[in-house]
């Protein structure tokens, strides 16, 4: 992933967001046999946090940090499965559209308030606060009316059932005793938060780190580490020599890090290596607006006629796999039963000969009436992986007889000037994967205007139809049908091809002890992390 | 000669208004904004949601309305508020990042003095010898070197494989329990390959300039007069030579008042210093407008400041340029 600027994870984790929530990591699952305490963790990010009050805040170096200090009243547990955070239970009303949280009793904020559902109501209207700059008033806004009848119960009610409803209380609930009746925007609390989370904030030196600390009443159990530390390195391979002498105990590595830089017997002692698929894919998107990609056969030959093997070998050394569709595999919503496209160059050629390219003059081109089949692949600046995928591609679609050009652009000037106003011909970019399967906002053929996501312009009936009963229908099985079914349709349209999944490489230092690789990744038990006393590190 | 200096501080006004009207037309010529960061390509964004947050940064408005009351803040010296989500006053975040960019630099422009000097000195008197190759292509060597690239090297060096000094940041990991003196240290540890890797490429372009100069000045009817009387070659090289040609390396300095507060991004990135380059670097990239403007000032404010002080200090020092006024 090496690559010239910082500014290539920041993108790609901040634009490409589509989870919010720091909500799936922690969990409350079986305590460890032994309880020790102590020790300090320096975690390497890339980026600096921004604001620690999560509603004002979007980038993950924040939400990462969120994710300790403040809970939700829902999370994902570590096979992504909903499960109670500050909720201790909750019922959902048999139309679907009344939720109903009871709360943990006995939680108190890390100054000592008792927590109480006024908290919750009062997180619920700065979110739909108009004054209040966030970005995630949307989901908020769907709610008719929120309540707290006594201070252990908190009610919503919704116009209609929303699948994503129950994990969108999941967002860190901020304490009304500290924030009411103040000017949010200039809260101290955005530079020294105070939430009921494991850990409790201490320290920040901006650009250089962010100290937290063991909250010893948490309300799961005081966690086994005593300090976390955040250090931001803001250069990846800066990170990995930290990393290596000491001066980090965890970072995400590139592939080439995990897959040559890391085999060597002293870092094996001194690291463990996790390996296990993102929630994240790379594809190549068609605007489907341009006439030359209005035939599906077209695109469905151009399928044909990219590797994905190769991608994977060569972009990502191995390390991630095949794409299929918008959803992560071995995940509930996602239809490994879809179409694909072998590479088979003949079969592409074939397809496009039947659309009516051929090469008519021998150079090597395929044309139609007298045009050339040619275009350009927008990709943005500093991200390598997305280039060089568009390296590889370019020469096998060269190789059917298509003429691409690859052009990289700045972010913001490829947004604007190209992507938004559908001024493209194809893209390489990749999107976040959500837990939850709402993709509406991407898919569907409301979203095609100026803006919106579906930039590529994707318009079809059924799919329209599949993604609103699938964003309003609650039972898991229903909506499982609708998803499938959606995979079923674009594997057959290719819209965009779907190119990847890279993995998550973290590595940690071998002294801590009770990691559990699990569907949600690492960090879902973070608070039973412990480091044995002999091999403690920090004192202090 | 007062008069002339407040002259010229009076004309630095308009001056500095059109400098700040340009640089504010130019930044909102770039296509972007900075709410595209929270907003864009996020699906749970719609619309509406995307203009009201532009209404809360005045993005609204039209850019002339928006350039008359940041203008206006600046009258009061108020720089305004980050339009990142931090939303902290400009001024503050610029405080923060000053004091780490202006040190380095300062050690860096010492250590390139301290070493560039005699080497121009020395090559020019000893002109097309052993010496004068050798260092001339010393340092071409260090100006094409990448920084990137000697900073990943040294570090690994120093840091991974014999373990003698930090890698990167500004201070250890525990620096908090040190004891003062322990705290320098640590301190001045972290600072050793910053200041190196920084005045390593700085070195060509000084030494080569001091070297000319020093041609220049050897060859002078006034040296010929020195030899001729019979002084020392130490005393005509060091008192009647070198004073000469020294005099350029003030405008040198004038010009590097401004070059104090700006990093490199590379090199900030790099060493995971927060500095003033990658400050000013994300704030661009984000279209963060009133940081951009901020920096902007400043450094507009200081290159004018540096160049008057640059022509008063060469008018003290220079006896024929003060008759020349």
């Amino acid at each position: 992933m090496g690559n010239h600027i910082d500014m290539r994870s920041f993108f790609i984790i901040i634009f490409l967001s589509f989870s919010i929530f720091p909500g799936c990591r922690r969990g409350a699952s079986e305590p460890a046999a032994e309880r020790v305490v102590g020790d300090t963790i320096l975690m390497g990010t890339i980026g600096d946090a921004s604001n620690l009050l999560p509603v004002l805040a979007s980038d993950s170096a924040s939400s990462d940090i969120s994710g300790l200090v403040y809970n939700g009243l829902v999370r994902y547990d570590k096979n992504l499965q909903l499960e109670g955070e500050l909720a201790e239970s909750w019922s959902v009303s048999p139309d679907n559209r009344t939720i109903t949280f009871h709360l943990r009793r006995g939680v108190r904020w890390h100054d000592g308030t008792p927590f109480t559902s006024a908290d919750v109501l009062f997180t619920y209207q700065l979110l739909v606060d108009p004054k209040v700059p966030t970005a995630y008033a949307d989901r908020y806004l769907q709610v008719q009316r929120a309540e707290a009848p006594d201070p252990h119960t908190f009610r919503v009610h919704y116009a209609q059932p929303l699948a994503s409803a129950l994990i969108s209380w999941g967002f860190p609930i901020h304490p009304r005793h500290l924030l009411a009746g103040r000017d949010v925007l200039r809260s101290p609390l955005s530079r020294a938060p105070v939430g009921t989370g494991p850990f409790r904030f201490v320290e920040w030196v901006p650009g250089q780190k962010i100290v937290l600390e063991a909250n010893p009443d948490y309300f799961e159990g005081a966690p086994g580490l005593h300090r976390v530390v955040y250090r931001i390195v803001p250069d990846p391979s800066t990170m990995f020599l930290e990393l290596r002498s000491g001066g980090l105990d965890f970072m995400g590595l590139s592939p080439i890090q995990y897959a040559m830089q890391t085999d060597t017997p002293a870092f094996r002692r001194a690291f463990n290596k996790y390996r296990y698929p993102s929630f994240s894919y790379t594809y190549l998107g068609f605007n489907l607006r341009r006439p030359l990609f209005q035939d599906r056969r077209v695109r469905q030959a151009l399928a044909h006629a990219v590797d994905k093997q190769e991608l994977i070998d060569g972009v990502l050394l191995g390390l991630g796999q095949e794409a299929t569709g918008p959803y992560k595999p071995g995940t509930w919503p996602h239809n490994p039963e879809v179409r694909r496209y072998p590479y088979d160059p003949e079969r592409a050629r074939q397809l496009l000969a039947e659309a009516g390219w051929r090469d008519t003059d021998g150079d090597g081109i395929l044309d139609r009436g007298g045009r050339p089949f040619a275009f350009t692949i927008l990709t943005n600046q500093g991200n390598d992986q997305r280039i060089k995928a568009g390296e590889i591609i370019q020469r096998r679609f060269r190789e059917i007889g298509v003429d691409v050009r690859l052009r990289v652009l700045e972010w913001a000037t490829f947004l604007k000037e190209f992507l938004n106003p559908g001024n493209f011909d194809a893209t390489i970019m990749g999107w976040n994967i959500p837990i939850d399967p709402d993709l509406f906002n991407v898919w569907h053929s409301s979203q095609t205007r100026p803006g919106e996501l579906n930039f590529i312009g994707f318009r079809n009936k059924e799919v329209d139809r599949l993604l609103e009963q699938g964003r309003h229908t609650l039972d898991e099985q229903a909506r499982q049908r609708h998803y499938h079914r959606f995979q079923e349709i674009l594997a057959e349209e290719q819209p965009y091809l779907f190119l990847f999944v890279p993995d998550s490489l973290p590595a940690v230092a071998a002294r801590f002890r009770g990691i559990d690789p699990a569907p949600a990744g690492i960090m879902h038990n973070f608070i039973h992390w412990q480091v044995p006393p002999q091999e403690q590190k920090y004192q202090r | 000669m007062f008069a002339e200096i407040a002259r010229r501080i009076v004309m630095m006004v308009p001056l500095l208004l059109g400098i700040t009207l340009i640089s504010f037309t130019v930044i909102h010529l770039a296509p972007g904004e900075p709410t595209d960061l929270q907003t864009q390509l996020n699906p749970e964004v719609s619309a509406e949601l995307r203009e009201r947050l532009r209404a809360q940064y005045d993005l609204d408005q039209p850019l002339l309305v928006q350039y008359g009351r940041w203008l206006g803040r600046l009258a009061r010296l108020d720089f305004g508020e980050s339009f990142a989500q931090d939303r902290r006053p400009v001024a503050e975040k610029i405080a923060e990042r000053l004091p780490v960019t202006i040190s380095i630099n300062l050690l860096s422009i010492g250590l390139i003095l301290m070493v560039a000097v005699p080497i121009g000195i020395l090559s020019a008197v000893w002109r097309n010898s052993t010496f004068d190759r050798l260092t001339t292509v010393g340092v071409f060597i260090g100006f094409a070197t990448p920084s990137f690239w000697l900073a990943l090297l040294l570090m690994d060096l120093f840091g991974v494989r014999l373990g003698w000094l930090p890698i990167a940041g500004l201070r250890s990991f525990g620096y908090e329990y040190l004891d003062w003196g322990r705290q320098l240290q640590d301190l001045l540890r972290h600072l050793v390959l910053p200041v190196f890797v920084s005045a390593f490429g700085g070195l060509a372009g000084f030494s080569r300039y001091m070297r000319g100069n020093m041609l220049e000045v050897i060859r002078q009817d006034y040296i010929l007069t020195a030899r001729a009387k019979g002084l020392p070659e130490r005393t005509v090289i060091g008192r009647h030579a070198l004073r000469n040609a020294l005099l350029p390396v003030i405008t040198i300095l004038g010009l590097s008042i401004p070059g104090l507060i700006g990093g490199s991004v590379i090199f900030e990135t790099i060493f995971a210093i927060p500095g003033m380059g990658k400050l000013f670097f994300d704030g661009v990239m984000m279209r963060d407008y009133p940081l951009i403007m901020g920096v902007l000032v400043i450094g507009a404010v200081l290159t004018l400041l540096g160049n008057l002080l640059a022509d008063v200090a060469y008018a003290l020092a220079d006896p024929r340029i003060r008759r020349r006024s």
